[in-house]
């Protein structure tokens, strides 16, 4: 168990830098999420953790020991892959004593070891099966059998469960957090979806073109993003983002004005400024998306309560919102408080 | 999924495989018939007439002892030139796997050899270490050593492997090139988070992967040094010294075209049929029990 410090942590492949200083004191125990869209920088960042990728510049620290040139066999990590890696030639209980058995770990340790894995992931019957006779989510739980067994300081995990199908992938999400408070293991863990990062992260950083935009707790992301970028990208279906001058609103420099789906709400046409023809609708059940084209054109998604009327298509509404509601961005996508 | 065309009458499918079968059978069905057939017979020295012997030509070559020294010469040459066309192959091939830059070129490079005709490779080491003119044998003198393969057994067999090996690494290279980059990098990754360095990495996951196409080129490796190898016997060392480079299949064309004992030939092309059988049969039948696909 260890803490881990980023600092200024840069990445260059020749001439083109990927990762452009990234700062993050992760405490003992934290669950990180890095998420962002894909070539964002956030599977290097994890593998310049790993060790898999060298340091530009900047600093890695594993339990307040600098890193950056330490082998990925000696950082006290354990990975856990899109792929999941298994060894495809080796049993499960051997691709899970496989570090141990590296590590000289004597034979009755090693199979107490991987028993105690195999019982905490319910993979007792599959000791001695090979990874191509298990299913997708068995085979996940094999790779994170691989991580459990050698007690490292740090969990690494890099999409682990985009290979997955929605159903499962909603199951494993809880019970690789449940297993992560359990075990109180510091873990970083890369995915490029929002919903799985807002449900995982004790803290998550947004990353966009190599950049940390927001590092914070999931809601207080969610609630007050620091960028056009963020806004956009965490929440879903994402914020609506209309242009500052036509709206009106003049704030110093502002350019776009974002506001959520569920702060915006249809109202008679005559008791507001804005009007737009729905497009169409999508009733959820416990609620509905109606999609809006404004009369100058752009798009805006509105969500309200499934038990409200429902307008048809290609009638006129009027919006509404509170003034709290909105946030301004600037030309360069940065957040201004009034 | 499976896709399969069904045929309704018999003539299209018949037609369509004929060149196939038309090919195997005249370069292989009745060549090998006429071999089993001239082996029971003995031609008289004209190849006017043939007198039947029934299986006297076998019960002959078995009980010569130049022979069944050439079966001794052939296992151990087939042996060494399988390691060693395979060793440095796979070698080569695990240096070419960790080049990033200017892999393409190197594997042109290497590739290169595998054009060249086995007659012709066989010249070029000839040359190379003629026991007057060659410029290996040159050198080597001046470190003293006194290189001559016309007269000793072991060099003539060290060149005739050498030079036999020399075409086969190219094609073993590339195979085992393709091998390696087919194993996910993320496993490797992996391996070496666990804390496997290069070698045992190499030993515990690499290879055991690489198992599928190891045996693969073990079985045509073997195939090729027993027949295909002729062309750099006959240019190096005509099967001397001695007969000490004599494999089965040099001496089923020595007999048979410059002893002019066809029979005899003709009983050895069949016993050279029945152990490449035997030996492809027992690798996939043992060894690629043993492979994990």
């Amino acid at each position: 168990m260890a803490t881990v410090t980023l600092e200024n942590l840069r990445k260059s492949y020749g001439n083109t830098e990927v990762i452009h200083g990234v700062d993050i004191d992760i405490a003992d125990g934290e669950f990180i999420v890095i998420v962002g869209p894909s070539g964002c920088g956030k599977s290097t960042l994890l593998r310049m953790v790993a060790g898999l990728e060298t340091v530009t510049s900047g600093d890695i620290l594993i339990g307040g020991r600098n890193v950056n040139s330490v082998e990925p066999m000696d950082r006290d990590i354990a990975m856990v892959f899109q792929n999941y890696a298994l060894y495809p030639h080796m049993s499960v209980f051997d691709n899970m004593a496989y570090g141990l058995k590296i590590a000289k770990v004597p034979k009755d340790e090693i199979a107490k070891r991987v028993a105690n894995a195999a019982e905490i992931l319910q993979l007792v019957p599959y000791l001695t099966r090979k990874p191509r006779e298990l299913s997708g989510g068995q085979r996940q739980r094999v790779a994170m059998g691989r991580a459990i067994v050698r007690k490292p300081a740090v969990f690494l995990f890099d999409e682990p469960l985009s290979n997955l199908d929605a159903k499962l992938r909603v199951q494993m999400r809880l019970e690789i957090k449940a297993l992560q408070r359990d075990l109180g293991v510091t873990s970083l863990y890369v995915t490029h979806d929002q919903v799985e990062a807002m449900t995982l992260a004790d803290r998550m950083i947004v990353m966009n073109g190599g950049v940390a935009d927001q590092i914070g707790k999931p809601l207080e992301v969610y609630a007050d993003p620091a960028t056009e970028f963020v806004a956009g990208f965490i929440g879903s279906p994402s914020t609506n983002f209309l242009d500052a001058g036509r709206l009106g609103r003049r704030v110093e420099g502002g350019a776009k004005v974002g506001i959520r789906p569920e702060h915006i709400r249809t109202v008679a046409q005559s008791e507001t400024d804005y009007a737009g023809k729905v497009v169409y609708s999508e009733p959820l059940g416990a609620e509905t998306l109606i999609h809006l084209k404004l009369l100058d054109g752009e798009d805006v998604t509105v969500r309200q309560e499934g038990a409200l009327p429902i307008p048809s298509e290609g009638e006129s509404c009027g919006l509404a919102w509170e003034a709290k509601d909105e946030m301004v961005f600037a030309k360069d996508g940065i957040r201004l408080r009034q | 999924m499976e896709k399969r065309v069904t045929f309704k009458g018999m003539w299209l499918p018949l037609l369509l495989i004929a060149p196939q079968i038309v090919i195997t059978a005249v370069f292989f069905f009745y060549p090998a018939g006429q071999a089993i057939w001239q082996s029971l017979f003995i031609p008289d020295p004209f190849g006017l007439s043939m007198k039947w012997v029934g299986l006297g030509n076998f019960e002959f070559l078995l009980k010569d002892s130049f022979y069944r020294a050439s079966f001794v010469t052939t296992a151990i040459f087939s042996t060494l030139v399988t390691v060693v066309s395979m060793g440095v192959a796979l070698y080569l091939a695990v240096l070419a796997d960790r080049l990033i830059k200017g892999s393409g070129t190197y594997r042109t490079l290497l590739i290169w050899p595998y054009a060249v005709a086995p007659a012709v490779a066989g010249v070029l080491w000839l040359f190379m270490f003629n026991t007057r003119v060659g410029v290996v044998t040159w050198y080597l003198g001046l470190l003293g050593y006194d290189w001559n393969h016309v007269l000793n057994d072991s060099e003539a067999m060290g060149l005739v492997v050498v030079a036999s090996a020399w075409g086969r690494i190219s094609y073993n290279f590339l195979f085992f090139l393709a091998g390696l980059q087919a194993i996910p990098k993320s496993v490797i990754e992996a391996a070496a988070i666990d804390g496997a360095r290069f070698w045992t990495r190499f030993r515990t996951i690499v290879f055991p992967l690489l198992s599928p196409t190891t045996f693969f080129l073990l079985v045509v490796n073997i195939i090729y040094a027993f027949f295909e190898t002729f062309g750099v016997i006959h240019t190096i060392t005509s099967g001397g010294p001695q007969q000490a480079t004599t494999i089965l299949v040099y001496k089923v064309y020595s007999d048979g075209f410059v002893g002019q004992d066809l029979g005899s030939s003709a009983a050895q092309s069949v016993i050279l049929l029945l152990i490449v059988s035997i030996l492809t049969v027992v690798q996939f039948k043992y060894i690629e029990r043993r492979v994990h696909y």
